[in-house]
């Protein structure tokens, strides 16, 4: 059992970082949406605390997964193969590209994945700055509450849309190469 | 029904979500923009491995906390309209999630 390099960092960015992101959505969801309505009870000091850390959490995550897919995975997937390269399996985007029952994961899905996941830590980091600042006084800014919401149901939407592209795209044209970590030895029948 | 605090004047916190929907929308419009002109597919080119998205992203990120300075620096301490701008933000966020869905962008 092994894995290589480029792999792992692919491990690391989707179901690391991103599936961690895309978990965590449901928990800030629900609390603001229960807790910090006009008609909520007022939250602990405790509660409070703990879900400026929860938001804060979530706008790291969201920053380390698209930082880590742009300037780690993406050069890889979209490096040129050197001329008259027959074997496309190092180079994803050219090997999608290669057939026309493929080519639409990169044309639509990469193009719109590679974009689109930027909106989650935008829309995060605005929700952590402003819950840091409001907390539970948020209960008194109906129009806040419900805009931090919405962006916060959007990160999630685009954090999705982003996740599940770059599954199947790894499906499909898996980001392969670099140094090989063996994790368990097997036995051969 | 339960007592609310009022807490802070809403501006800074409307700031910080008319800004977020300002930098969803520049990132959208760059990263049409950059499949339309050629010269700022070059110039979008801030990281070489990366491509163009470096610059993309950068950009919208350098405007996007542009917009939220300028807006903090105006608002800050005041008590702003919040559903009217809550609503440009939210206009912002969907126009730049259709934007970003390439048969969209490719009407452009």
């Amino acid at each position: 059992m092994e894995i290589s390099e480029r792999g792992l960092w692919t491990l690391i960015h989707g179901m690391g970082f991103g599936a961690l992101f895309l978990l965590t959505c449901s928990g800030a969801i629900l609390e603001l949406w229960w807790g910090y309505g006009k008609d909520s009870a007022p939250a602990a000091a405790k509660q409070e605390s703990f879900f400026r850390v929860y938001l804060g959490t979530m706008a790291a995550l969201a920053w380390l997964t698209v930082f880590t897919g742009a300037y780690v995975i993406y050069p890889w997937y979209r490096a040129a193969p050197p001329p008259e390269t027959a074997q496309l399996t190092g180079f994803p985007q050219y090997l999608l590209q290669s057939s026309p029952g493929t080519s639409a994961w990169h044309s639509l899905g990469m193009e719109w994945k590679e974009h689109v996941a930027w909106l989650a830590p935008i829309s995060m980091t605005m929700a952590f700055a402003v819950f840091l600042q409001y907390g539970r006084s948020l209960r008194g800014h109906p129009q806040l509450r419900n805009a931090v919401l919405g962006f916060v149901l959007v990160s999630f939407v685009s954090a999705g849309i982003a996740g599940f592209f770059g599954a199947m795209i790894d499906k499909t044209a898996p980001v392969q190469g670099g140094a090989i970590f063996r994790l368990a030895e097997g036995q051969s029948r | 029904m339960k007592a609310v605090e009022s807490g802070p004047p809403n501006g800074s916190g409307a700031a910080a979500v008319l800004a977020a929907g300002i930098g969803a929308f520049a990132l959208a419009v760059l990263a049409i923009a950059v499949g339309k002109i050629a010269w700022l597919t070059q110039v979008m080119v801030f990281y070489k491995p990366t491509g163009p998205l470096s610059g993309v992203t950068t950009s919208a990120i350098l405007i996007w906390l542009a917009a939220w300075m300028i807006l903090n620096a105006r608002w800050r301490g005041r008590n702003v309209a919040a559903a009217r701008v809550s609503a440009a933000a939210f206009v912002l966020l969907g126009v730049s999630l259709l934007l970003t869905f390439p048969p969209f962008a490719d009407l452009f």
